[in-house]
């Protein structure tokens, strides 16, 4: 059922390693945050003796022992949930319809229900050890007509423990909005405690910014809506309301200074616990792996760097391995000599050819996807407005390596019932470099721009053929709104493509369709994120390569690169082409704006200038390495030219 | 009263209010006037505590670049900083207006960059590998101009600026392309971290280390292996940047005033504030690093018959600049301006680094009469021997060529 069950010995030996130091870590941290969140949440100013040794016998009394082993349990899952849903390629919704479909999506609904259990069971901790008026659900209160005593509901505690379900809720949906996710590579490589440390501050920074904002979110709903779950509380636990006590969901109950920082350092410590366990995930998990170059045993041979980059289904592998190429290229002589020797016996330069290989159809691939985007956008200038989706998918099942998708227009996005619901992505014909750990977010709400993408053509779909009319324009949006309704009605369609669509002519667009549109027509920024989605990749392949074969000038002993160099340096000059078209696009060059101060990973939005950039100084790498002596490379008289235009740094 | 010290507390920031509440104790209320100057008095102790750890903290921004730019006499100079270009005959020269202008040779139009980020101007560097970056570090941000090399517009719009700034990040004294154009690192005296820039997604990641009070020079050695960080204390680092690990090094008078790497990146040459010597460092992977600096020069006063009488020369080491042969070595010697006969001079050196490192005296370089020479470097990639590029305090750039055959391809043929 989960996706970890991977026979890859990578992801055996390697990355669940990795996963278990660094839920180990955060386990070990537990105390620690405790520990300071225990002083702070019992903080007083006037008597700081009294508030230390309280502070001591509650760090050592049997309550916290039980509260950390419940934080343990709860930083266990997150750490799971971290392993199995990080994402080295981030998932980009194009459009507002399709981030909402994945946010109504049953599996996210119930990985948000997991994560307002969690919340939840924090909160629980955190009151208790507040202690106090938090401390119980229940507790003994006199009424007011008998004058018996009776147990009464505690709103203190049932409004931190509601908190927390919010909490867990918005951190939830938010890891789909930011992409919490998505795990990018730092530019620079550091040890683990250096880099741990040196994110520290903005990890705090980030969860005490998240706490506020999320407290005053919560304090305002349950101000509006807090009578719902505290009357059904009290009446499925039989529990009394205490009349006496001033009601939480009123202005004067919720102005409430020690409440109100009570709920800001519980919601710090909440999210400072599970944004740890993130970032110690994501040090561990993008650590830089050393692959061998080559092996003296045969059985070895498939760890070896050559073999590990041709692998198409543990995307985790292939960016370390390629991340490993572009530091050998860099760094390490010994190793580039390696890629550099001949085999033995034989002298066939097996190791180059293969990370050359490789690394021009992961170039050579990009490159047709930009061009299939041209030609979309060209052939069809209303494919970026109407209904601007390319799903990741099809940039991921395109990259793993078929070279041969846009020749063969058959079309291999499968659009899957999201039956089960933490269906596996393993298996398919499709699972391509971004499936094991991609949430399978997209599944009802593909947009048939795909199928136009890769060219073919659902005749079942109103899009069939070069629709122009404004009817069938307007109809669009009816044809998702219908989907959305069957989506959150549990009972899923196939494709959207299959609803048979009413006629146009009685079509009258209703407030909610042209809503919908609006909501459809924003994110123009998104496809040409998405295109470079996992640009990660090829800028490693691109530093890699030049840096290679720039070493090739003084290294390369048997003169293996000679034979690949034109090849080289003609898939890169075509690659710059594309790139240049693809700016030329209107929202494709325009720069995001920057977000701080959160733990979701922006670096993506920003992929594409970095490829242009990487790109660039591939090439002026390999001309200025060889300057001259690239005349006597056989390529054509174009390309020429535009190397011509980098020996003269004119670009 | 009040608006009295409204507007003082716009001019005189929160010393002036609190110094003018104190001073006008009939005016306002007892407990104010006590409590202020009791805050006053607390502040300046801090402050006092803080500046005597790191007496450059007390300075304004203005001062601090003055006093940490590679220009000498910063802020009176036309000339703020200069940068040739690492593969191209083109050089860009910050001016006193805060604008730049880029030279090309074989060429009429000399764009002229200006930006309204585009203030005190300390530091310039093209990037490497690249045809059009060039990056500024300013009072506020640094910037990324992109000049697009076949455009004939002579005033590129501040469109063509990447503007990267953090917080607590300014100003900006230094910065350093990595020589694969990859990364940017820039520093500031204030802040203990310097930042590592990723420029085309404009991330950053923050290096920090405590000690020193802040970073004031880079210098990112010619192979890309290891980065030197000054810092305003006497305390310089040497990173190695696969792992991006530090070495500390303490020095025992002053800070580090200048350092030059040789081109294998091997070899570093630095000065100390206020000495007239010039240490060498020694890097080799086989040894595990050098563990002390070596005095190679003593550039004390000496006397030399000049054309009109005798002519003193030596004195503190400014500058050094080492060109990319590593065949010549320029010192820039700091004169006695009270002193008729001992001007700034220019000491240059032939060098030769194996079997031993050697400095042979070769000749100085003077400006005309009353020109001091404020900074210099020498051009990337002269044919026919090094090309000392030297900016004058009269505003002038002159170019001083050495014609020599290279003894490295000599010996190789």
């Amino acid at each position: 059922m989960f996706s970890l069950k991977q026979n890859c010995w990578f992801i055996k030996k390697v990355v669940i390693w990795r996963a278990v130091a660094s839920i180990a870590w955060s386990v070990l941290l537990l105390p620690v945050t405790t520990a300071v969140f225990v002083l702070l949440s019992r903080f007083s100013l006037f008597h700081p003796i009294q508030w230390i040794s309280e502070c001591t016998s509650l760090l050592t009394a049997s309550t916290t022992i039980f509260t950390l082993v419940v934080l343990c349990g709860v930083v266990l899952m997150i750490g799971f949930f971290n392993l199995e849903f990080y994402t080295l390629v981030p998932s980009i919704r194009c459009s507002r319809m399709s981030l909402l479909g994945t946010v109504l999506h049953p599996r996210q609904c119930v990985h948000s229900l997991v994560y307002c259990t969690m919340g939840m069971l924090v909160m629980w901790c955190a009151s208790v050890t507040i202690g106090g008026r938090y401390s119980t659900l229940g507790t003994p209160c006199r009424q007011s007509e008998s004058g018996e005593f009776v147990t009464c509901l505690n709103e203190y505690h049932l409004f931190l423990l509601l908190a927390g379900a919010f909490m867990g809720y918005s951190h939830s949906f938010l890891g789909v909005v930011q992409n919490m996710y998505y795990v990018s590579f730092q530019p620079i490589q550091q040890y683990k405690y250096p880099r741990f440390k040196g994110s520290l501050p903005a990890v705090v920074k980030g969860s005490v910014i998240q706490s506020l904002y999320s407290a005053r979110n919560f304090a305002a709903l349950y101000f509006f809506f807090g009578y719902v779950p505290k009357t059904w509380i009290a009446s499925t636990l039989n529990l009394q309301i205490d009349s006496s006590l001033q009601p939480l969901d009123s202005l004067t109950g919720l102005l409430d200074f020690s409440l109100l920082y009570h709920l800001a350092i519980s919601g710090t410590f909440l999210y400072l616990t599970w944004y740890l366990t993130v970032l110690l995930f994501r040090i561990y998990v993008t650590e830089a792996y050393s692959f061998p170059v080559q092996s003296t045993f045969t059985e070895d041979a498939e760890q070896c760097l050559p073999k590990v980059l041709t692998e198409k289904n543990t995307s985790v592998m292939k960016f370390l391995a390629l991340q490993d190429l572009a530091l050998l290229s860099q760094h390490s002589l010994s190793r580039r000599r390696e890629v550099f020797s001949l085999s033995q016996p034989g002298g066939h330069p097996h190791n180059w050819n293969a990370i050359s290989k490789e690394c021009l159809s992961l170039l050579s691939e990009l490159t047709q996807r930009l061009v299939a985007h041209q030609d979309a956008v060209a052939s069809n200038g209303r494919v970026k407005s109407q209904s601007a989706s390319i799903d990741i998918r099809s940039a991921s099942s395109s990259s793993s390596g078929t070279e041969d998708i846009l020749e063969t227009p058959r079309l291999s996005v499968p659009l899957r019932t999201p039956g089960s619901v933490f269906k596996s992505s393993v298996g398919g014909a499709h699972s391509a470099l971004t499936a094991p750990f991609t949430p399978d977010v997209d599944s009802p709400f593909s947009s048939p721009a795909i199928r136009r993408l890769v060219g073919q053509q659902n005749p079942h779909s109103p899009w069939f053929g070069t629709v122009q009319s404004p009817h069938v324009m307007r109809r669009g949006p009816k044809l998702w709104s219908a989907s959305t309704e069957s989506q959150t009605n549990g009972s899923p369609l196939a494709s959207p493509a299959t609803i048979p669509s009413p006629p146009a002519a009685n079509q009258k667009p209703s407030f909610l369709t042209q809503w919908m549109q609006n909501r459809r027509e924003q994110l123009p920024e998104a496809s040409s994120q998405a295109l470079f989605a996992d640009s990660q990749a090829h800028i490693w392949a691109l530093q890699g390569l030049s840096h290679l074969v720039a070493a090739s000038f003084s290294e390369d002993q048997f003169g293996v690169v000679q034979t690949t160099l034109p090849s080289i340096l003609s898939c890169l000059v075509v690659l710059l082409e594309a790139v240049d078209r693809h700016f030329k696009l209107p929202h494709a060059s325009s720069k995001p704006a920057r977000t701080i101060c959160s733990m979701g990973d922006s670096t993506y939005k920003t992929l594409r200038f970095a490829l242009r950039a990487a790109l660039k100084t591939a090439i002026y790498k390999i001309t200025t390495t060889f300057g001259e002596h690239l005349n006597a490379v056989n390529i054509s008289s174009e390309h020429r030219k535009r190397l011509q235009q980098f020996l003269e740094f004119k670009e | 009263s009040l608006s009295l010290s409204l507007s003082l507390r716009r001019d005189a920031g929160l010393y002036g209010l609190l110094d003018e509440i104190t001073c006008s104790a009939d005016e306002v209320p007892r407990c104010l006037s006590v409590g202020s100057a009791c805050l006053l008095a607390l502040l300046r102790w801090a402050s006092s505590f803080h500046g005597s750890l790191f007496p450059h903290l007390t300075l304004s921004r203005d001062e601090m670049v003055a006093e940490f730019s590679q220009m000498l006499d910063w802020s009176d100079g036309a000339l703020r900083s200069f940068a040739w270009h690492p593969h191209t005959d083109k050089f860009a020269v910050a001016l006193l207006d805060d604008s730049i202008k880029i030279y090309k040779s074989h060429s009429v139009t000399s764009p002229t960059l200006k930006h309204r980020c585009q203030r005190s101007v300390c530091a310039l560097q093209w990037k490497p590998l690249c045809g059009s970056a060039l990056a500024v570090a300013c009072q506020s941000c640094l910037l990324i101009w992109h000049v697009e090399p076949t455009s004939l517009s002579t005033r590129p719009s501040s469109g063509c600026a990447q503007v990267l700034s953090h917080p607590g990040h300014s100003p900006i004294t230094s910065l350093a392309w990595s020589p694969t154009g990859s990364l940017l690192v820039s520093a500031s005296p204030v802040d203990t971290a310097m930042m590592v820039w990723d420029v085309a997604a404009e991330s950053c990641v923050p290096l920090q280390r405590v000690g020193g009070g802040g970073v004031t020079y880079l210098s990112w050695s010619p192979d890309g292996s290891r980065l030197l960080a000054a810092t305003p204390s006497a305390l310089f680092r040497v990173w190695e940047t696969r792992m991006w690990t530090c070495e500390r090094w303490p020095c025992l008078k002053g800070s580090c005033q200048s350092a030059c790497w040789s081109p294998d990146g091997g070899c570093l040459l630095l000065s100390i504030q206020g000495e007239r010597l010039v240490y060498a460092l020694t890097f080799s992977d086989l040894t595990g690093g050098p563990k002390a600096a070596t005095v190679v020069a003593d550039l004390s006063e000496t006397s030399f018959p000049g054309p009109d009488g005798e002519l003193t020369v030596g004195g503190e080491v400014c500058s050094l600049s080492w060109d990319p042969r590593g065949e010549r070595l320029a010192v820039l010697l700091k004169g006695d301006s009270v002193a008729d006969n001992h001007p700034s001079v220019i000491a240059v050196f032939k060098t030769r680094s194996v079997p031993v490192f050697e400095l042979l005296p070769c000749g100085f370089v003077m400006g005309e009469a009353g020109a001091e020479p404020r900074f210099m470097q020498f051009h990337p990639h002269f044919q026919h021997g090094a090309l000392l590029t030297v900016c004058w305090s009269d505003g002038r750039i002159s170019h001083v060529p050495f014609y020599f055959s290279s003894a490295g391809l000599l010996g190789e043929s």
